[in-house]
């Protein structure tokens, strides 16, 4: 187990990059705590497995260093890393027994016969598959395959760090709550530094204890998953982490007061003047519909009972927007404005979240 | 269901049966109609029933052929499947360098058999030919028209330059196919070079390396052109293989009944012979299934 950190790292795939848009990976400084469970979450092509695939040593750096509790390894092949990654696409060995791939990594390190049987037992017993151990890997279901994948992930008890590439995504959804849960427990239990990576905000948010979310490569935002529900630092964030993502409006901001289309909108908070193309961010949790009165003038297109609550298509001056309504709360008759809950305003500055002045000097 | 029975559908099947009957079945009938006669010339025959096949059973020349066949195509794919895997593992995997790997593999596919032949009863020539003069030069004593060794080397050599690179293509194609993640995995569980090779790359290339196999199998089992330009047979009859024997029984001698009771042994043993390696193969792969 050990603390990972990235020191300016950056990856491009092209030999000269120029433009900012070359890399894959933008320019990264991170530490990634011993013993935390961390996702990275982030939509497709944002630079997630690039990351991973750096850690893990599959990939060299085209800038920067990677450190493993502070010795650099930004050079040293991935066998002496001694991490442990589990793909997106099962990887098993056809031609071996499902123990025998279980057992595969400890074999290749040497390691004593009677703790590979004991380990692989132990396993086997947490995917499941205590009863199949001489089963020859071939025509088994992907399932089945990617739950040995993700056993052979976690047979080595001393790695370093655990990294999974969106492991589950050919898991049934039933099994996938129960092998999220395992992997959590083995978390708990052994304390590894685990990095899971995924485009799943249910997963990332139920899994890990800090979720790094990643945009066009870059790292957007770190936080708990309260943080990145309540302060989203980036509108990328507000937008990909909730159901649906937070509503944004063009807007002036001045004081404690937005003006979006001419509506006067008071804020929690006062701001410094803020340049740039300024928005304001709500989440649908916050958008309160009425009939008349203060707010923005709205209409509803569509209402759409999920089950536990209702979403609420809005037009709002031509820009689309969403409320999300309590499954007991009718949608109020006649209802033509919104307005929002002042504490749960966010203002961003060209997609970035500007902090209040009360919290001027202190990092949002 | 209801079926309609119209047995007017049989004419729709008519076109396939007449053709095959005319390319197929006619001309091995005719064959098997000699190997049960015999003539004295002028279009006469008579019933000879299974006489031919019980000569040519007793025949130790067919079994002396029949023998060089085997140790031919033993040493053939003995070399040329693991040569072949050899030379698509080291093969570039992408860009400029596969493409002219490719192309240059390919090349002595293309080039006609008998072109080959020539190509190498040339080269191997003492007086004149590249590698035969220069290995006189430097003192080895080789000749392939009085020298058996020699003539079986160069009949080899020459099979392994013309189809090594048939086996190479194939294994190269079941090389492509492994995605990266498998690689990547190994790395991460530390398996070494050779591990990667046992238990990705063999066993992802299997499927074409059976069929690999076959192709090469029944192709030297068959072979004829090269041998006979560059060796006629000889010295002796060294390298008369069966089909170069078959065709001195047949068009030499004009034998037409041992001759069509040899070629009817030689296509069983053929049939016989892939049938036992595809179903042994397939076997091999259903046991893994399970």
């Amino acid at each position: 187990m050990a603390k990972i950190t990235l020191d300016n790292l950056a990856h491009s795939y092209l030999k000269q990059p120029k433009s900012d848009d070359d890399w894959a990976l933008k320019e990264l400084n991170h530490d990634w705590a011993d013993g935390e469970a961390y996702a990275l979450l982030g939509s497709s092509g944002c630079g997630k497995s690039t990351l991973l695939n750096i850690i893990s040593g599959l990939l060299r750096p085209s800038r920067g260093r990677i450190l493993f509790d502070g010795r650099d390894v930004t050079d040293a092949p991935t066998a002496e890393r001694n991490i442990a990654q589990v793909f997106q696409f099962p990887v098993v060995y056809d031609t071996m027994s499902v123990g025998e791939n279980l057992a595969f990594p400890l074999k290749n390190r040497g390691a004593d016969p009677k703790y590979i049987a004991e380990r692989v037992n132990a396993i086997a017993a947490m995917i499941g598959m205590e009863d199949q151990l001489r089963r020859k890997a071939r025509g088994l279901t992907a399932d089945a395959k990617q739950k040995i994948s993700l056993g052979r992930g976690m047979v080595r008890e001393d790695v370093n760090a655990l990294l999974f590439d969106e492991p589950l995504t050919v898991i049934d959804p039933h099994m996938k709550w129960e092998l999220r849960t395992q992997l959590k427990q083995l978390h708990h239990d052994f304390g590894h530094t685990m990095i899971y990576v995924t485009h799943d905000q249910t997963e990332a948010l139920t899994f890990a204890d800090k979720v790094v979310v990643m945009y066009d490569g870059r790292v957007v935002q770190i936080g708990t998953p309260q943080e990145l529900f309540e302060r989203p630092a980036h509108t990328f964030v507000g937008f990909f982490i909730g159901s649906p993502g937070m509503n944004l409006f063009d807007a002036q901001v001045s004081g404690a007061t937005a003006t979006v289309q001419g509506v006067a909108v008071p804020l929690g908070d006062s701001y410094a003047p803020v340049a740039g193309q300024v928005q304001i961010g709500v989440r649908p949790e916050f958008v309160r519909l009425h009939a008349g009165g203060e707010g923005l003038p709205a209409r509803i297109t569509r209402v759409e009972d999920v089950g536990r609550h209702k979403i609420v298509r809005l037009d709002v001056g031509g820009t689309a927007a969403n409320a999300i309504l309590d499954e007991g709360t009718p949608v109020p008759a006649g209802a033509d404005r919104v307005s929002f809950d002042a504490e749960a305003i966010n203002v961003y500055a060209d997609d970035w979240r500007v902090a209040p002045q009360s919290l001027q000097g202190r990092a949002a | 269901m209801n079926k309609t029975v119209n047995q007017k559908a049989w004419f729709l099947v008519l076109p396939v049966l007449i053709l095959v009957g005319f390319s197929a079945v006619i001309p091995l009938m005719t064959v098997v109609n000699y190997s049960v006669q015999d003539t004295f010339g002028n279009n006469v025959f008579f019933w000879a029933g299974l006489d031919w096949f019980r000569d040519m059973l007793e025949s130790e020349r067919m079994w002396n052929a029949l023998g060089r066949q085997l140790v031919f195509s033993s040493i053939i794919l003995a070399i040329e499947v693991p040569l072949g895997i050899f030379v698509a593992l080291n093969m570039p995997k992408k860009g400029f360098w596969a493409s002219f790997c490719l192309v240059l593999m390919s090349l002595p596919l293309l080039i006609p058999w008998n072109v080959v032949g020539t190509i190498w009863q040339i080269f191997g020539r003492v007086d004149i030919g590249l590698l035969g003069y220069v290995l006189a030069k430097l003192g080895v004593n080789y000749n392939y028209t009085q020298n058996v060794i020699d003539a079986w080397a160069t009949v080899i050599i020459m099979d392994v330059w013309h189809w090594t690179s048939l086996v190479a293509l194939l294994a190269y194609a079941g090389l492509q196919s492994i995605p990266d993640a498998y690689y990547q995995a190994a790395k991460i569980d530390q398996a070494s070079r050779w591990k990667v090779f046992r238990f990705i790359e063999l066993p992802k290339m299997a499927g074409v390396l059976m069929i690999a196999i076959l192709l090469r199998f029944m192709d030297s089992f068959m072979i004829y052109t090269e041998p006979f330009v560059v060796t006629g047979g000889g010295p002796g009859n060294a390298t008369t293989f069966l089909s170069i024997d078959l065709v001195k029984m047949a068009l030499g001698q004009f034998d037409l009944g041992p001759a069509a009771a040899f070629s009817l042994m030689y296509f069983l043993v053929i049939l016989l012979i892939s049938w036992v390696f595809y179903t042994v193969m397939t076997n091999l792969d259903k046991r893994d299934g399970v």
